[in-house]
């Protein structure tokens, strides 16, 4: 299958049924109780200052970890698996002092790996091809918030920083053989505007076309962004971008994602994917909530047609990855609602003129 | 000027403009930001919807101040809510602007001025920033000034932008050029109105474009002569709005109120405005003159209106927006009237009405509502003490009767009527929990919820508030909340209320209530334990009925069968011949041009397909749906255009006419097969008869029946899918909804080919199509599970006798559906008394009576009878 085949593949199984993202890295890669040894392995070894923690680096350092986790989600029944290359930007990596040549290694590791990994699942199981979804996470300074508490109008990075930062990641992700972009846990909608601009005009510079997932965070009841827009102030930031599916993921649990979900389905005239944490940390900052709760809660969406794709954040594990695609199975797809043909702008809260 | 007009004109804040106002230039030239952000929040506040930025100044780096300012106003959340305007001549100062907005925003402007190849790499870049364009007429040669350069430059631009760059056509905006008049050059006079006719034109041949302009052009030889320039402001718009101008940079404070003009200034700046004479411009200026150095006829300077009586005084303040007598006029009210409430209720809400009434008649704007809504709060905000100290001295205080939470859905913004009815509520000793305009679904019911709220109340002005109205109810059917649910405001109504939000809410009632002066006792009653269950029910059931009303009529006493047929319709058969049709036994048609078909399609059935209410044509210029109607009919035409040129239908036929006799209630065909109908047996007075069908058919002697089945055919279902299949749902309904007129159409036309050829009773009709429409031909075509005969598996009987699945593909499912959808059948009646009649709800004599002609046990004649019974068959009759 070319990677165009896969795409009409995914586009299709997309009309058929609920798909299933994977759930969380970070969980799984605690478990495995690293050490500082395991994140540097031979290349990064005498590299300057800690590199714990930086799971992205585990794409070069210890391969074999970040397959066995893309074969535990399409074991649990995920059709799409995320790369793990969450924080791979120059200026997220900058925390850890790598540069762009490392940065670059880490995406295209990173999309090989889950290249072959889904390859190897849809040889095994042909009637359920599988799709690697190339990470491409928000990043620590936002370009729409102030850095100093004094000065609103200061910037800790600039829009052509983050459009270079996040092109040189696309064009890594897509030699690397992902079969979509994700642009997952924006907190900043310009951050996701300048990532969007990158795709495409690398795409009008001949960048093979690949779908692109846009999914917003919606960091507490007030029911917006962290940069403050509201649900449909976001869809009409981002629509231009013609994504494949729009959504929200992180932050909030089931029950409480579930109003600005319903709230998307009702404006976007495309999917719709959700893939909350696994409930609110505890004290201990753990999640607790049960394999049985979390599909309890998103079946009820996927039943109710606000939702076509369906995965986990924070603290979901295999567990209930495979808890959401059983409970799912055999429900029709959310249909998408219609398209508008009216200007919709947007600041904070959405505006929308007739034509 | 029509309401949705103006309602929809979206007024663009010009005062963060350095080219149009020296104050903030002067600001930005000193770096006084801070004071530059508040210019930017006056203007959110006084209702602008969008802030136009402009840094466009010789002494200044535009790319510095046009980011600085951006990234300052994103920090505050009560003037970023808006969208923003970058506006610049210079290309590297948009883009430095389109770096800093997370929002969807507007750039103004791109053209083709230096040209083609730069524009569209302009237009490229915005949609990759995801931008909407104002787009100039300008071009190679220059700037356009007469309107068909004006039109031929922007349909070039329109035709480059949406063939060629992929831009949607929604997002483009047009700026044809406003320049001044009455500059004393002959050349410039008719310029205003070069403006008006093109936008009118662009309009009309740029499907989805929008059309801008910076209103203080006009008027710039005025400049100095504040009240000749307002009035040309609000003359130019009162003009141009109607021909398409749906924005525009627009300074709210340098508006009339069109109908204040003083009429000799209106009749001379109009003269000058549409060039209606070529001695306008000397006569503006004759009166101009006299009244330069006035502030306009600024309210605030013109006191007359202070010796008018009290209210008098309010309505004008409220109209005009002017605060500064409002205490001590609301004061001297208060005085006159028995209690504190009745100002409120008397003077104040006639004075809003007012304002209601000149706003939906296109002479107020949006701006100065806003003004408006303010002086009101003012006011009541005076009478709050007394109404408190009245509810102390009445011993009131502190017992509250009650927890209301009151909110304006998300998506609207208005609050007037929802803040009547909160001080009214409050003053009625009920807690108000008000959460404000905007506010989420979500937000609503948890609150709710927390507060342990008794009464939930909804508002909202414009239509998609509806909407979002019944997405509230239906959460709270979700989460199971028992908290009655109170739907209020302008365009909420209880037939909404009935058909559309009660019946997705079992958990809670639901009540419409019209105006803040019901409120009171419906929410009295709801907290009462005495009187809601008596309140609930009976709006339950009123609601029922509304839901029924819209089927069959409210249900009436009724007429035994026997009664019933007694009374039953006799034409005076003893002078009827019955026409002969031309063949009996069935034919059928096809390839029937659908152009043809097309002038017999009767349009309002369409739009209310679309959930829009109204008569066609009267509905594109309607107040409230006009806006959406019209654009539905862009499309539709379009979709029309290609529907026909590339037939995507073909449309078929199958007439028959059988020999036919009545018996009792029964049609018995030469064929030996029987249609059965039924007999209404409402009491009728003044002698009216109680029709069924058969009455129109002889008893006795030659007459014949007809039957028909049309269909669009299949296509429209796979042209639909295809649609879809491209995420293109719009076109998807659309092509369905045409296939469902065509469909009519057919019927219309064949039913026409009838009277005139096939049947050939009325070879020399000749009725136009409105006359069509309203059916003013002789004999009629009723159908199977309609009004006059709702029992659908007649139909079965009527397929058999057209072989209709074998003669043109339609087919009837187990339900008596026809399938493809796009189809209609019916039966063909000549006589010239044969009427449509409704035969509304019947009883069990006729149900059984039905049922042994039908060769039907009882229970299976109730099952198919179900929505005419006039009682329930799960009582049983003592025996």
């Amino acid at each position: 299958m070319t990677r165009q085949d896969r795409i009409v593949a995914l586009k299709a199984a997309a009309k058929e049924r609920i798909l299933i993202l994977d759930g969380s890295w970070g969980v799984m890669i605690q478990r495995r109780g690293l050490a500082e040894e395991d994140f540097r392995g031979e290349r990064f070894a005498g590299h300057v200052g800690q590199m714990k923690g930086n799971n992205d680096i585990l794409c070069l350092t210890r391969p074999d970890i970040v397959t066995d986790l893309h074969n535990a989600y399409y074991g649990a029944g995920a059709d799409i698996s995320e790369t793990n290359t969450f924080s791979a930007t120059t200026i997220a990596q900058e925390d850890y002092k790598l540069d762009a040549v490392a940065v670059r290694d880490i995406n295209l590791a990173g999309a090989r790996l889950g290249r072959a990994a889904a390859d190897a699942w849809t040889a095994k199981e042909p009637h359920k091809p599988r799709f690697v979804a190339g990470s491409i996470g928000p990043l620590n300074k936002m370009l729409s918030m102030s850095a100093d508490v004094n000065d609103p109008g200061a910037r800790s990075v600039t829009f052509d920083d983050v459009y270079e930062a996040y092109r040189q990641q696309i064009v890594a992700l897509n030699e690397g053989g992902v079969d979509l972009y994700l642009i997952e846990t924006i907190t900043d909608t310009l951050n996701c505007k300048a990532c969007i601009k990158a795709i495409v005009d690398l795409e009008a510079e001949g960048l093979e076309k690949l779908p692109i997932w846009i999914s917003g965070t919606i960091t507490d009841r007030s029911g917006r962004t962290l940069s403050g827009q509201t649900v449909e102030a976001f869809w009409n930031s981002v629509r231009h971008a013609k994504p494949f599916a729009i959504g929200f993921n992180c932050a909030l649990g089931a029950d409480l994602m579930r109003p600005h979900i319903a709230d998307m389905a009702r404006v976007a005239d495309t999917l719709v994917a959700a893939y909350p944490n696994a409930g609110l940390p505890n004290e201990m900052g753990q999640y607790d909530e049960r394999p049985d709760q979390t599909a309890n809660s998103v079946g009820a969406w996927a039943k109710d047609g606000i939702v076509n794709i369906l995965g986990g954040c924070c603290g979901t594990t295999p567990e209930h990855i495979a808890a959401i695609a059983k409970a799912v199975e055999g429900v029709k797809p959310r249909l998408a609602a219609p398209t508008k043909h009216t200007m919709r702008l947007a600041g904070l809260e959405p505006f929308e003129v007739a034509s | 000027m029509t309401k949705s007009a103006s309602q929809n004109f979206i007024n663009i804040g010009e005062r963060t403009n350095v080219t149009g106002s020296a104050v903030f230039r002067k600001m930005i030239t000193d770096g006084r930001y801070a004071d530059a952000v508040e210019v930017a929040r006056h203007q959110v506040e006084n209702g602008a919807q969008v802030i136009d930025v402009n840094m466009d100044e010789g002494m200044l780096d535009g790319v510095v101040a046009m980011r600085t300012f951006l990234n300052l106003i994103a920090a505050e959340p009560d003037i970023a809510r808006v969208p923003v305007m970058i506006d610049s001549s210079k290309w590297e100062v948009i883009e430095a602007g389109l770096k800093c907005v997370q929002g969807k925003a507007i750039v103004n402007s791109i053209s083709m001025k230096e040209g083609e190849a730069k524009f569209r790499e302009q237009a490229r870049a915005c949609m990759a920033y995801g931008a909407a364009v104002v787009v100039m007429a300008f071009d190679e040669v220059g700037q356009a000034d007469t309107k068909a350069r004006k039109v031929e430059i922007c349909q070039r631009a329109f035709r480059i932008l949406t063939e060629e760059v992929g831009f949607p056509a929604e997002d483009i905006i047009f700026d044809p050029n406003i320049f001044a008049v009455a500059t004393g050059i002959e050349e410039h006079n008719n310029y205003a109105l070069d403006f008006i006719e093109a936008a009118r034109e662009i309009r009309a041949t740029c499907p989805g474009c929008h059309i801008s302009g910076g209103l203080s052009n006009v008027s710039f030889s005025f400049r100095g002569n504040e009240p000749v320039r307002r009035a040309m402001h609000s003359v130019f718009l009162y003009h141009a709005i109607p021909a398409g101008m749906d924005m525009g940079i627009v300074n709210a404070g340098q508006l009339d109120i069109y109908d204040d003009i003083e009429p000799e200034l209106r009749a001379r700046v109009e003269d000058v405005i549409l060039n209606r004479r070529a001695d306008a411009t000397e006569r503006l200026i004759e009166i101009a003159e006299g009244l330069k150095g006035q502030k306009g006829k600024s309210a605030e300077k013109d006191l007359k209106w202070r010796d008018a009586p009290v209210a008098k005084r309010l309505e004008y303040a409220l109209v005009h927006g002017i605060t500064e007598f409002i205490d001590q006029d609301t004061e001297e009210a208060r005085l006159s009237v028995e209690r504190p409430l009745h100002v409120i209720e008397g003077p104040l809400m006639d004075g809003m009405n007012v304002v209601g009434d000149l706003f939906g008649s296109g002479k107020m704007f949006l701006p100065q509502v806003v003004k408006s809504a303010r002086v009101m709060k003012q006011a009541v905000a005076w009478l709050e003490p007394f109404m408190e100290e009245e509810k102390q001295r009445l011993g009131t205080v502190d017992v509250s009767n009650g927890k209301v939470l009151m909110a304006t859905v998300k998506g609207d913004v208005h609050d007037i009527g929802k803040n009547i009815v909160g001080v009214v509520l409050a003053c009625n000793g009920y807690d108000i929990i008000d959460l404000g305009v905007m506010v989420p679904a979500e937000k609503i019911l948890e609150t709710a919820i927390n507060e342990k709220v008794d009464i939930i109340g909804l508002s909202g002005l414009i239509t998609p508030s509806l909407d979002e109205m019944v997405f509230v109810a239906s959460e709270m059917q979700r989460r199971g909340m028992t908290q009655p649910l109170l739907i209020g405001g302008a365009t909420t109504s209880p037939a909404h209320t009935a058909v559309k939000i009660d019946p997705v809410i079992r958990s809670a009632p639901v009540i419409h209530v019209v105006d803040a002066s019901r409120a009171v006792g419906v929410v009295s009653a709801l907290l009462n334990d005495e009187d809601r269950p008596a309140l609930v029910a009976q709006t339950r059931a009123r609601y029922e009925r509304m839901r029924e009303a819209r089927k069959d009529g409210p249900p009436k006493p009724r007429l035994s069968l026997a009664d019933a047929r007694k009374a039953a319709f006799r034409p005076d058969w003893a002078n009827y011949t019955a026409p002969k049709p031309a063949f009996t036994g069935t034919r059928t048609f096809e390839g029937i041009d659908l152009a043809t078909l097309a002038r017999y399609i009767d349009w309002t059935p369409y739009f209310s397909a679309w959930d829009l209410a109204g008569h066609y044509p009267e509905i594109l210029e309607d107040a409230v749906v006009g806006e959406a109607a019209r654009g539905l009919w862009r499309d539709t035409e379009a979709m029309m255009q290609r529907l026909i040129g590339e037939s995507w239908f073909n449309p078929k036929a199958v007439v028959g006419f059988w020999g036919a006799k009545a018996v009792g209630d029964d049609i018995r065909l030469s064929t030996g097969d029987t249609f059965h109908t039924l007999r209404q047996q409402m009491k009728k007075d003044n002698g009216r008869a109680n029709y069924a069908l058969s009455d129109f058919i002889a008893p006795e002697g030659e007459d014949w029946i007809g039957g028909f089945c049309v269909t669009a055919g299949p296509e429209a279902d796979r042209i639909a899918e295809t649609f879809k299949a491209k995420g293109d749902d719009y076109s998807s309904i659309m092509v369905k909804a045409l296939a469902d007129r065509f469909a009519e159409a057919m019927a219309e036309y064949m039913h026409e080919r009838v009277r005139k050829e096939l049947w050939g009773y009325a070879p020399d009709e000749a009725l136009t199509r409105e006359e069509l429409i309203a059916e003013k031909y002789r004999g009629i075509r009723p159908a199977p599970g309609y009004p006059s005969q709702p029992e659908h598996s007649e139909k079965a009987t009527l397929f058999r006798l057209l072989d209709a699945e074998r003669q043109i593909g339609v087919e009837l499912t187990s339900s008596f559906a026809m399938n493809p959808a796009p189809s209609v059948s019916g039966m063909y009646f000549a006589n010239p008394a044969a009427i449509y009649f409704a035969l509304g709800r019947i009883e069990r004599d006729q149900v059984e009576d039905y049922a042994r002609r039908k060769g039907w046990d009882v229970k299976t004649a109730e099952r198919w009878l179900a929505p005419v019974l006039n009682f329930d068959p799960f009582v049983l009759v003592e025996a």
